[in-house]
């Protein structure tokens, strides 16, 4: 405790002082393991679980059943029976000595009955941070059920307050610090991997920056470079200004609805205009919803592939057809014979 | 130089482009890991940093496929489509500041583009073949996805988003194509939108919407500009959005086959 600076320390102290109606001084005192905490306040362990020590009215709000599960998971693993805990974490029935601080706080218990290790000096000797090596024992300790060792150069602490000193062991050596007047409540216990399942592959792959932003980026230059050399030698069109009693003969729609136009020379207005577009962009839009097959492969698509090929060559040649084939009157012409109707 | 003053200058260049480069002003704007940034060094680390901490990081992953990267899967065709749009939008606002959508001044408009504008007919000329070229590109992008079959699960949706942008890609054209006010312009489009009124049943009030009137005007030309510049470009910049969104979350780019 001794490193958490004074100001953080007053805060909580404050913050539980007034939660709990006892003096700022008080509870600062007892902050700082000057002062054995009051038995009945073990802070860390009630405020994690519904535990006996938290008041009843607390606990009461916990629906039955899910203290009842609660109770059965402790008292399989504790090997007690389930009616015993759950009067236990119901507040009907004092706990039973040796689980005045149940879960962590249990095996934390006989702590003062362990032997005794200077961490300090192993920290000093390998270097590593005493609290993690606080942790690394208790947690080997309570794998073992033996009885942690005890700290040298730390008085023994007061049974009660055995529960904090564990619990907090067991975190992260910040939670220490008491919380104040937060406390939360189990609600329900949700086994792993039922919502998502995270699965990683090992794929082979590159950082973005460089590999892919370079070629990005040179793409980019190279795009930009061949628009401006080409709109350079040639210029977009302009004709004369609109005339409404004048209509140029052909009439040919932007290139690509050549292929539309096309058709329309061929089927009635409503079909080759509307229907077929409409089709064709719908059809476009459910293919993924068609073709089952999972593969990917070419050999293994051979009739989408032929299919989609098929309507992108029709397209294709119609919009050839209908750009340069066609002349005066939308009728047949060779582009080397009479000439190109065409404007981009 | 005698007294070595040619390598000073050079020094003394460097020392204040490193003075500038680690100022509270040049670190505020790129973030840690950014190249630009005073002590960048080249590391798997600070690679990361790169994306995960720029505004790129909304677009691209730290990591990506190692085939994914190769030009010959994608052919960059989606990249493209994007960069031309990005260069339309530039070459586009460049033309808003000398056009007007009424009869005659667009046609006058455009024309002075070629006479009265510094690079206007460059800009023109670009804005017209991008538009032109950007057509091309989303289409053979489209054919590129269906051949590798990514439209194929978890991607038919994100299929399904690229139809709706090939769609509005049109859109954009055919909107633009009306604007300069001639008769290539004028009479494209009758074509072009006269097949709208051939829609069963509601055919009439389509054309009636689609050209504002019963035949096309004025008003056409000032319905379509609106289209073309405001309104189409919004709703295709929020359907690419959920469309490179979706290339992120439906697992980066497919394959390989
Ligand atoms: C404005 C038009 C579009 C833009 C800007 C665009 C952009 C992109 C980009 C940048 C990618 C990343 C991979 C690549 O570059 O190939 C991509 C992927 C994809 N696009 Fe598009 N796209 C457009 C239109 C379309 C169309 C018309 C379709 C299909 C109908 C489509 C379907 C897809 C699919 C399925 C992917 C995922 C491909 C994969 O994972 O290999 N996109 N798009």
């Amino acid at each position: 405790m001794a490193d958490i600076p004074e100001h953080i320390l007053r805060r909580s102290a404050e913050a539980r002082a007034k939660a709990e109606g006892r003096s700022v001084e008080e509870v600062l005192a007892e902050l700082k393991g000057e002062q054995p905490a009051p038995p009945a306040e073990s802070p860390v362990a009630s405020s994690q679980s519904p535990e006996p020590a938290a008041p009843s009215g607390e606990a009461s709000k916990i629906p039955e059943a899910l203290l009842r599960r609660t109770a059965e998971a402790r008292a399989k693993k504790e090997g007690r029976s389930v009616d015993e805990v759950m009067a236990e974490l119901t507040g009907q029935a004092p706990a039973a000595p040796a689980a005045a601080a149940p879960a962590p706080a249990a095996a934390a218990a006989p702590a003062a009955s362990g032997p005794v290790r200077d961490l300090d000096a192993e920290a000093e000797k390998y270097g590593v941070p005493s609290d993690l090596l606080q942790r690394a024992m208790i947690a080997r300790a309570r794998k073992d059920g033996k009885p942690i060792p005890q700290i040298a150069g730390q008085a023994a602490p007061p049974p009660a307050a055995a529960a904090p000193a564990a619990a907090a062991a067991a975190a992260p050596a910040v939670a220490a610090v008491p919380e104040g007047v937060r406390t939360q409540r189990l609600l329900t216990v949700v086994k792993a991997g039922a919502i998502q399942q995270v699965k990683a592959e090992p794929t082979d792959k590159v950082n973005v920056w460089p590999h892919l932003l370079a070629i990005e980026f040179v793409a980019l230059m190279a795009c930009t470079a061949f628009l401006i050399v080409f709109s350079t030698f040639v210029d977009a069109p302009l004709l004369e200004f609109a005339n409404f009693n004048e209509q140029p003969n052909p009439s040919k729609a932007p290139w690509y609805f050549l292929g539309l136009q096309e058709l329309l020379s061929y089927f009635d207005p409503q079909v080759a205009g509307v229907l077929l577009p409409g089709f064709g962009l719908g059809g476009l839009a459910i293919i993924p919803y068609i073709d089952r097959n999972p593969s990917v492969r070419p050999s293994d698509r051979k009739l989408a592939i032929m299919i989609f090929t098929f309507f992108v060559m029709s397209a294709g040649i119609l919009t050839i057809f209908g750009s340069f084939f066609r002349g005066p009157g939308f009728n047949f012409t060779f582009p080397w014979v009479d000439g190109l109707f065409f404007d981009f | 130089m005698a007294n070595g003053n040619g390598n000073g200058v050079g020094q003394r260049l460097a020392e204040s482009v490193e003075r500038v480069r680690s100022s509270q002003a040049w670190s505020s704007i790129f973030r840690p890991g950014s190249p630009f940034r005073a002590g960048y060094s080249d590391s798997p680390r600070n690679r990361s940093y790169v994306i995960m901490n720029n505004v790129l990081y909304h677009l691209h992953p730290v990591k990506v496929k190692r085939h994914g990267v190769r030009l010959s899967y994608t052919l960059c065709l989606g990249g493209l489509s994007f960069f031309l749009f990005i260069l339309l939008t530039i070459t586009g606002i460049f033309l808003m500041f000398y056009y007007r959508p009424t009869s005659p001044q667009a046609y006058q408009d455009i024309a002075a583009l070629a006479t009265d504008v510094a690079f206007g007919q460059l800009i023109r000329n670009m804005h017209r073949w991008g538009a032109h070229a950007m057509v091309l590109t989303v289409f053979l992008h489209m054919a590129r996805v269906f051949y590798h079959g990514a439209y194929k699960p978890p991607r038919e949706f994100n299929w399904v988003v690229g139809i709706i942008l090939l769609l509005l890609t049109l859109l954009l054209s055919f909107t633009g194509y009306l604007l300069p006010w001639d008769q290539l312009a004028l009479w494209a489009v009758t074509v072009g939108s006269n097949m709208g009124a051939y829609s069963p049943v509601i055919g009439d009030q389509v054309s009636f919407a689609l050209i504002g009137g019963v035949q096309i005007t004025a008003d056409t030309l000032l319905r379509w500009y609106v289209l073309h510049v405001l309104f189409l470009p919004f709703i295709i910049v929020v359907f690419m959005a959920v469309h490179f969104w979706r290339v992120r979350k439906d697992g980066g780019i497919s394959g390989p086959l």
